[in-house]
């Protein structure tokens, strides 16, 4: 064991003990104390976490407080480690799939995406236009799925009930979505290596375009619920705010650095899965406050909804899948027709394919950020090293420099409007 | 070794004093720096040539083989849309290798998380412990040696 310095994280005042609790004093009396000495410590330690309902996950903060003002934050991570880079090492690169979507669990489909990107950049695979498409077209549901649970939940930790309502009532029609082209509702590893696991499923169009037609108005009524609301915009505007410099010298990506009114964006600046055929805006903000990140989310719902529509217009017809004879699993027909395609299908199932040796970095753009899969490969079945570098990761990491020297009220509009998963920053 | 294709590359040029190998594979540079130049090439590149975010930190176990940790470096030029690869071995009886918090904040974190996951030392880190398991864990997971299965180490 290698000598860990000590976790003096925060340097608490003598009277105090570490759970944030004052000694057996009676408020009256501190307060007393308090009046006497007012140049003495006052601060006291609050553990906020990892139970939080705020935190949305099991994020700990460490606040130390003075009256209702933030002097210190110290953000503690790591309840929700699940060894998930380590457990890559140990499965075939077509199982890794199924572990990317419990990883950042509100936005699977982006992370099967990078997963698969990065594996087929290894392999040179060529992946038809209509599976492309329809990985644009999912993943853009992803962002809506995503910022909609954003919404509902941000709003409720802000003291807006009812938009939670309306934003699960449209999550609801996206989940039917997921779970028509992949039979799952969440963890629908729907894209695998070299394509999509199924092709599409009988009358995807007619419930697609339900929802696209709807979808615009629907996202006029949050805006009417919160836009103009007092009580909203009192609680976020000029609330949450952060430099430009500190975000990107702390590695934040994100709808954070288009709030702070950077145009930047994975999908427009190195275009993956035929991006570059859509046409659609990366909209920005400059108050780089919460309300900022807010509306940035709404518009990238609008803009998330054109891409849907343009991908359901004009959807290439084509296979769902490479054409690649070991690596992609034989249709079912040809598999218990042709000697081949059942060899092929023993070898896949029972040892996988191997991938050339070499390492690649895939960076795509989640609903949260870069979402960016570092893979190693030794050349054989198995991946050597699988780095995952979420956004939620990087982006928590402004914490301290965000709510330091702000009110406690606005750590949780400012905590929520960085949207987080704690899957994604413990992996 | 450099190959001739890549010396005329400003970022390989610009590291060539530290940089003993280089390549140029699947279209992503990876620039292989020597242990003890490390901070030095992160800053050159913050500086001069508009590398302002460092995107990841992470290590790779190439068990039983010496050096045995890389510790492999993710940057990202916004201005000029450019991703590199910088990479530095540490050899086991070494095990550390200097910090790069002092160039870019945003190494804080995840050098934390490749120290409690591989066990390599970041010198001069302001804050070098366990960030993904508890304190008092023992062994470093992702290294190669670390058994997937059963509680002991």
């Amino acid at each position: 064991m290698a000598d860990v310095k000590d976790t003096g994280v925060l340097e608490m005042p003598e009277q105090h003990d570490d759970r944030g609790i004052t000694s057996e004093r009676s408020v009256e009396q501190d307060y007393n104390e308090h009046l006497k000495n007012k140049s003495g410590p006052r601060s006291m330690v609050l553990n906020m976490g990892p139970q939080h309902p705020s935190t949305h996950g099991v994020l700990r903060l460490l606040l130390e407080l003075d009256g209702e003002e933030i002097l210190k934050a110290a953000p503690d991570i790591g309840y929700l480690h699940t060894g998930i880079e380590k457990e890559f090492e140990q499965k075939t690169y077509q199982q890794g799939v199924t572990l990317t979507d419990r990883i950042d669990y509100l936005a699977p489909l982006s992370n099967n995406l990078v997963y698969c990107l990065a594996a087929e950049k290894l392999l040179g695979l060529e992946i038809p236009e209509h599976a492309q498409w329809t990985r644009v077209m999912l993943s853009e549901f992803t962002r809506l799925n995503s910022h909609l649970v954003w919404l509902g939940t941000h709003a409720i930790d802000i003291g807006a009930m009812s938009v939670f309502l309306y934003a699960f009532r449209e999550r609801e029609e996206i989940l039917r979505v997921f779970e028509m082209f992949s039979g799952q509702r969440m963890m629908t590893s729907y894209f695998r290596i070299g394509g999509l696991a199924l092709p599409h499923p009988r009358g995807w169009q007619k419930r697609v375009k339900d929802f696209v037609d709807i979808f615009p108005s629907r996202v006029d009524e949050y805006e009417e619920l919160l836009t103009t609301n007092r009580i909203w915009t009192g609680r976020t505007k000029g609330v949450g705010y952060i430099s430009l410099e500190d975000m990107l010298d702390l590695g934040v990506t994100g709808p954070m650095l288009r709030a702070a009114g950077m145009k930047i964006d994975v999908r427009k600046d190195a275009p993956y899965s035929s991006y570059e055929k859509f046409d659609f805006e990366v909209p920005t903000r400059t108050e780089n406050d919460v309300f900022a990140r807010y509306q940035l989310r709404i518009e990238e719902m609008r803009q998330s909804c054109r891409i849907i529509k343009q991908a359901l217009e004009g959807m290439p017809s084509g296979s769902h899948q490479a054409d690649a004879p070991g690596i992609v699993l034989p249709e079912r027909e040809k598999m218990k027709t042709q000697m081949e395609s059942l060899i092929y299908h023993f070898k896949i199932v029972s040892e996988g394919f191997r991938v050339p040796e070499g390492e690649v970095y895939q960076a795509i753009e989640s609903p949260r950020g870069e979402v960016g899969c570092y893979m190693v490969s030794d050349g054989t079945q198995k991946p050597y090293r699988v780095h995952w570098r979420g956004p939620s990761f990087g982006n928590l990491q402004c914490i301290p420099t965000l709510i330091e020297g702000t009110l406690i009220a606005d750590v949780i509009a400012a905590l929520g409007s960085m949207d987080f998963v704690l899957g994604d920053t413990d992996r | 070794m450099i190959p001739e294709n890549l010396l005329e590359n400003p970022i390989v040029a610009a590291l060539k004093d530290l940089a003993p190998a280089a390549k140029l594979e699947f279209g992503e540079l990876t620039v292989e720096i020597t242990a003890s130049g490390i901070v030095e090439a992160l800053r050159r590149l913050k500086a001069d040539l508009q590398f302002e975010r460092l995107t990841s930190v992470t290590g790779v176990d190439r068990y039983p083989n010496e050096p045995r940790f890389e510790i492999v470096y993710h940057l990202q030029s916004i201005g000029t849309k450019q991703r590199l690869r910088l990479k530095a071995r540490v050899a086991s009886g070494v095990g550390e290798i200097e910090s790069a918090t002092s160039v870019y904040r945003a190494a804080n974190w995840y050098e934390r998380e490749t120290f409690d996951l591989f066990g390599v030392r970041f010198l001069n880190h302001p804050d070098l412990t366990r960030i993904m398991l508890p304190d008092d864990w023992e062994g470093y997971p992702l290294r190669k040696d670390y058994p997937v299965t059963g509680t002991r180490y």
